[in-house]
């Protein structure tokens, strides 16, 4: 069998009718099965690239593949394999939400008694269930970013692109949409996602591609990028307070306040054997998070340095990254 | 996609359009019903009874096809128009563009919308019309086509207008600045034989004028126009505005920058 790739994306331009040119030769190579990243600041070309691969904007050049079918010779195969799920919500809101979700397998030749099941599989699994019959327009938005996960499964979609799925909505469903989209995934779902909540990338995503001003400036693994940190920042949440802060054998420690310390650690050090410090001092630490997320660290650092920013951050600019 | 996989994507089309007229009917169905009626209360009963009677028959007789026909045109085209810009308007046509529909299909199950409200519109202004006259019908074969057509014809036409509109101005100006003025001077209300010899020329190069000749020859048995060019010109704009429909909506026109 073959081991074709998702997508392929090749030298990938679009210059708008205003002039505008969004893309400037984006490259970009999604894994079979893969849960895919695809970062990049506001305006940098993100939903461009998404438009064109989803067919609702025209590229100006360049090559697009979906599981082996080219997107401009083969397009009617390339798009039965993509289930789209926008940042803008883009359905009917006087229409009931089951008859959006039918009406979608429609669009697919799926016959009304089969769409039926499947909604009510889709509904049941964003619990929508309850709303089947209610109009759109009085979901929560939460719930109308659910109706548009649950209409772009109802063909079983190869390739899923989530374009900010999350924007909007509250921890708690957040939580339980990442849930979803990894038993998505773990059932082999190949997933795109654009996100700014770059620890939603960093928990769900094993491929990730961060493109800014039209082009991609780097695709890696998740893993690989993280790795490249070369200071990481902690909060130390103390169970006592303490006046003074004891030796820490090297570490660069400071106190915040009475019961909180930020901490740096590096490639060579172990926070273990911080924590063991502490301990010796009789100080016990009763929980820690990072300052800010680590991929937050290397997406601002990886921007600055192809922008030609002067001023770097030391904690979080290894020279790796920029090429 | 095989065949069977089309025909159900057209069907899903094509009761979603029928569905959306017909759960707003007090918006779609009834206006045309009314109108009509004021129509056959002043120009039939109050001024046409001051009237000489044209080609043989009452002037409530001989305004009924234009009538009935002028329902069809405009509805016909402003379901295609309103349903197809406000789908644009509300991204919900990005459901289509996105899943593998061939445009075909897209159109087909568009303008299958406009038809059937032009159908439903009809055969309502119609019974309309029995309250105010008796109507025969010289040839159903010739009624019927005249019928199909034309609120295929109309379909397309505001497919294309709904395709360019950028607001929702953009789909009231052309019906109300070109599709009303043609309609009025297409010979609802008069045989064009009662113009000038000027007037009738510049009648003649009026397309809608050709269907409400057609649709009265029909009905009445009488026409001003040669019935073979009636239908020759019919079908050729059919033709046209398909293809170019077609043509919008593989290039995006409209739907994709």
């Amino acid at each position: 069998m073959t081991n074709l790739n998702a997508l392929t994306i090749k030298n990938l331009h679009k210059t708008y009718k205003n002039g505008v040119e969004a893309l400037k030769g984006v490259d970009l190579t999604v894994e079979q099965g893969d849960f895919f990243a695809l970062l990049g600041p506001n305006g940098a070309g993100k939903s461009t690239v998404i438009g064109i691969i989803a067919s609702l904007v025209n590229k100006t050049s360049g090559f697009v593949e979906i599981f082996g079918h080219n997107l401009d010779t083969r397009s009617t195969d390339a798009r039965m394999h993509i289930g789209l799920v926008p940042q803008e919500f883009n359905f009917n809101i006087f229409e009931p939400v089951g008859e959006i979700l039918i009406n979608q397998a429609g669009y697919y030749g799926i016959n009304r008694t089969e769409a039926k099941k499947r909604a009510e599989v889709h509904l049941k699994q964003l619990e929508l269930w309850d709303k089947r019959f209610g109009m759109a327009k009085e979901l929560s938005g939460g719930m109308k970013r659910r109706l548009m996960i649950a209409r772009a499964l109802m063909h079983r979609p190869k390739l899923l692109i989530l374009d900010e799925p999350t924007a909007g909505v509250d921890i708690e469903i957040r939580h339980s949409m990442w849930d979803f989209l990894r038993e998505q995934n773990a059932n082999g779902t190949t997933i795109i996602l654009t996100t700014h909540y770059l620890e939603e990338a960093e928990s769900l995503c094993n491929n990730i591609a961060i493109i800014d001003r039209g082009v991609t400036i780097r695709q890696t693994r998740m893993r690989s990028l993280l790795d490249q940190l070369h200071i990481e920042t902690f909060i130390l949440y103390l169970d006592d307070a303490i006046d003074t802060l004891p030796d820490c054998g090297g570490h660069m420690v400071r106190m915040i306040d009475s019961t909180t310390l930020e901490v740096e650690i590096n490639r060579e050090q172990n926070i273990s054997d911080l924590f063991s410090l502490l301990k010796n001092c009789g100080i016990k630490v009763v929980s820690m998070k990072n300052k800010t997320n680590r991929l937050e660290q290397l997406f601002i650092s990886m921007l600055r340095n192809k922008n030609g920013a002067t001023e770097a951050s030391s904690t979080a600019l290894p020279e790796a990254i920029v090429k | 996609m095989n065949l069977s996989q089309k025909m159900v994507a057209l069907k899903t089309i094509m009761v979603k359009e029928y569905l959306r007229f017909i759960r707003i009917w007090i918006q779609t169905v009834l206006p045309p019903a009314i109108s009509v009626a004021l129509y056959f209360i002043i120009f039939g009963e109050l001024i046409g009874s001051q009237l000489d009677d044209i080609d043989g028959y009452r002037y409530m007789d001989y305004i009924v096809p234009g009538l009935i026909l002028m329902s069809v045109i405009s509805n016909a085209y402003a379901n295609v128009v309103s349903s197809f810009f406000s789908a644009k308007f509300h991204h919900s046509v990005e459901e289509m563009l996105v899943s593998p529909l061939p445009n075909y299909i897209i159109l087909l199950g568009v303008v299958s919308g406009g038809l059937a409200r032009g159908v439903v519109v009809g055969i309502v202004v119609t019974l309309v019309a029995m309250f105010f006259t008796d109507i025969q019908i010289h040839s159903y074969s010739v009624t019927i086509a005249v019928f199909i057509l034309t609120s295929i014809l109309f379909s397309l036409a505001g497919f294309i207008n709904a395709a360019y509109a950028k607001s929702f101005d953009d789909i009231t100006i052309i019906p109300t600045f070109v599709l009303t003025p043609l309609t009025y001077l297409g010979g609802i209300f008069y045989s064009i034989k009662m113009l000038p010899e000027f007037w009738q020329d510049v009648s003649l190069v009026n397309p809608i004028l050709y269907m409400i000749n057609a649709f009265r020859y029909g009905l009445l048995g009488i026409t001003d126009i040669d019935l073979t060019i009636a239908f020759v010109i019919i079908l050729s704009f059919i033709l046209v505005l398909f293809f170019f429909s077609l043509r919008l909506l593989r290039i995006g026109v409209g739907l994709k920058p």
